[in-house]
């Protein structure tokens, strides 16, 4: 189902979906509470959370001091025990402070007990760059996560996807890092007020197209939009498929694309190098390779730490007229 | 779920601390299958037919035995890389374990955790750990969740003087300490972080640490089961009151090397100071003299009491030796639940 096909008669910002997702599996599992730095009567620098403290008490939404690691191995714990505790990990950059409790306890831990243990535990957090904060407050480090067995990965485009997979995610036996855009929270959707989950690991099409297949995860989903806007009016009409998880991988919905189209731009905010860009593109090539009729490219953020200046970091993230280029070349039109 | 009377009881003042013998002689019956699990699993690293590494807790029975002699049988323990004491004491089977430590699929990961990751949910053990202090989140986890759901549970984290290098274990303390989390901080203290001696790495008192959060600190002589049980007693009754978490210091000693194969260590501790606590402080030995001084067993029944647990681990090793490994297909599964 496509974002542009829900129906609902309202919308809702992108903060609003992720709030609501949580408060109605609160509602529904008292197991389910808030664990992270600000989270309570601050409702993080985001103010995502606004609200949620009054309805669910301090015992449910829980400010923690400011330790990463601490809280994160706590909330594995807890979610070994018996709870299911939603991580707020204020930046993904805070992540590596975290990472020995994502990385070596929370995704190892259904495996090396032979499958006797589980790890219900939710890290939210977020990505993204492009709003002047420099290297330690900008980066997307989804693609570090994903290259771990045990975790999944979610990068919700939508606040209909927002809404649909947090709370897939909170309900999931497994670890789960969920990642939002930092640039996204604003942003009007449509949202049904009902119930609804929407499966890991299924692609959505955000629009139909024949010549080309643009990937793209997360904001980049509104660049690839942008793209096939522009690319429409020369004549191309380009496919814009959002994977949703880079784990579990819709492999197949991406690889039918491609072979439909011929040709794939896959775009992302993580770095280019040995990125998720570069993992669906090697998809891409190993399902469609004889269907192709060019080279399948990526387009990520750049090898460099995230600028401050506007100047020099808006030219580390790619762009709408760059990933248009690259597509126009792609299909022979320079 | 909530505890029951023998928490709450008053301590008795006679020497047997009001504990009935079969509780003692218990007691020894774990330390005596602990020492004799460890010896068998030197023989088998020796005997090339266990895989990977081995670190055994020899010298250490009384710190497993007496904290976790004090706890309920759903009470948490974390446990480390050093843990098979922990993991039995806790409850865990001999067969199943040595089938795990030879990657077998009975074994009580099927094979896919080792000698370091024992987890035993059905005995409460949340796992044992590679990562130095790698419990340290997760039996402070366990403890809010026990907390949160009222269970009436406490969880303890057991870790050697080593982990107080890491500093997760002060991030969790400082929540515990916080939140009133029912865990018990437990302080093997060996005296070596690997192959350096822990005054060369811990700076100051190591009392204090724990101190500067509030956290209510006790020392025992690690080899001495009766004091280990009594002082882990207290503790476990002062968490029952609400009154926050605890740190338990042992004061104890590893026979053996890091792993199994750290043989020539002289260059970090001497011969001498080895055979000086194996002869004056062996916990099994220390156990053993007192009961047979109170009157309370014989030599008679500390042999049978012997035999019974070389048996059960003679036994366990039959078992895991002819055990077959695990299916190939085994490989993937259990990545997701």
């Amino acid at each position: 189902m496509s974002t542009h096909s829900v129906p609902a008669d309202r919308e809702i910002t992108f903060a609003q979906a992720v709030r609501e997702a949580l408060a109605e599996e609160m509602r529904r599992d008292p197991a389910v509470f808030i664990l992270g730095e600000d989270v309570a009567e601050a409702g993080t620098p985001f103010k995502v959370l606004s609200g949620l403290v009054e309805e669910f008490g301090t015992e449910r939404v829980t400010d923690t001091p400011i330790s990463e690691a601490g809280f994160t191995g706590i909330a594995v714990g807890a979610a070994m025990t018996g709870l299911r505790p939603v991580v707020d990990i204020m930046f993904g950059d805070f992540l590596p402070l975290a990472m020995d409790q994502i990385v070596n306890q929370a995704a190892k831990v259904h495996y090396m007990s032979g499958g006797k243990l589980r790890v219900p535990l939710v890290v939210r957090t977020n990505l993204g760059a492009t709003r002047r904060s420099a290297a330690q407050h900008s980066q997307s480090l989804h693609a570090l996560l994903s290259h771990i067995p045990g975790l999944k990965v979610v990068l919700p485009s939508t606040p209909f996807d927002a809404k649909g997979l947090l709370k897939t995610a909170i309900r999931d036996e497994n670890p789960v890092v969920f990642f939002e855009d930092k640039l996204m929270f604003q942003m009007k959707g449509p949202v049904p007020e009902g119930e609804y989950t929407i499966p890991f690991g299924v692609a959505d099409v955000k629009r139909q197209g024949a010549d080309i297949t643009l990937v793209a995860t997360s904001s980049m989903v509104q660049v690839a939009l942008a793209v096939a806007h522009i690319l429409e009016k020369e004549g191309i009409s380009a496919e814009v498929l959002d994977p949703r998880t880079t784990v579990p991988l819709d492999a197949h919905t991406i690889v039918e694309s491609a072979k439909k189209t011929g040709r794939a731009v896959v775009i992302d905010e993580g770095h280019e190098r040995y990125g998720v860009t570069a993992e669906i593109a090697a998809v891409i090539a190993e399902g469609a390779f004889y269907h192709l009729d060019a080279p399948v490219r990526r387009m990520g953020a750049m090898d460099v730490p995230v600028p401050f200046s506007p100047v020099l970091e808006d030219l580390t993230v790619p762009t709408a007229e760059r990933v248009a280029e690259a597509a126009r070349a792609l299909c022979g039109r320079t | 779920m909530r505890r029951t009377a023998p928490r709450t009881e008053t301590q008795q003042a006679d020497a047997s601390q009001g504990v009935p013998v079969e509780q003692w002689l218990a007691m020894y019956e774990q330390m005596v299958k602990i020492r004799a699990f460890e010896e068998q699993v030197n023989e088998l690293y020796r005997g090339a037919k266990m895989p990977g590494l081995a670190h055994l807790c020899t010298g250490q029975e009384a710190s497993a035995v007496g904290v976790c002699q004090a706890l309920r049988p759903d009470d948490y323990i974390t446990s480390t890389h050093r843990g098979h004491g922990h993991c039995l004491a806790k409850g865990a089977r001999v067969d199943l374990m040595f089938a795990e430590l030879l990657g077998k699929a009975p074994g009580y990961c099927r094979g896919k955790g080792g000698s370091m990751h024992i987890a035993d949910p059905q005995s409460g053990n949340l796992g044992a750990n590679a990562i130095v202090g790698g419990g340290a989140g997760i039996a402070t986890g366990a403890a809010l969740s026990a907390k949160r759901r009222g269970s009436g549970q406490v969880s303890v984290c057991f870790f050697g003087e080593g982990a107080l290098g890491q500093g997760v274990l002060y991030e969790v303390m400082n929540m515990a300490a916080l939140w009133k989390l029912p865990v018990i901080y437990v302080c093997e203290n060996n005296l070596y972080n690997e192959y350096t001696h822990y005054a060369e790495t811990t700076a100051g008192e190591l009392r204090a640490r724990p101190a500067a959060f509030g956290i209510h600190c006790v020392e025992v002589d690690g080899q001495d089961v009766r004091a280990v049980y009594a002082m882990t007693r207290r503790v476990v009754e002062r968490l029952m009151a609400g009154e926050g978490p605890a740190f338990l210091v042992c004061n104890t000693y590893r026979y053996f090397g890091h792993h199994v194969g750290d043989v020539n260590r002289s260059y970090y501790r001497s011969k001498e100071e080895e055979q000086d606590w194996k002869a004056r402080r062996d916990p099994l030995a220390i156990l053993a003299v007192w009961l047979t001084v109170e009157g309370l067993a014989d030599a008679g029944m500390l042999e049978e009491i012997e035999r019974r647990a070389r048996d059960e681990v003679a036994a366990g090793v039959e078992f895991a030796l002819a055990a077959p490994y695990p299916d190939p297909g085994e490989v993937d599964q259990h990545v997701y639940a």
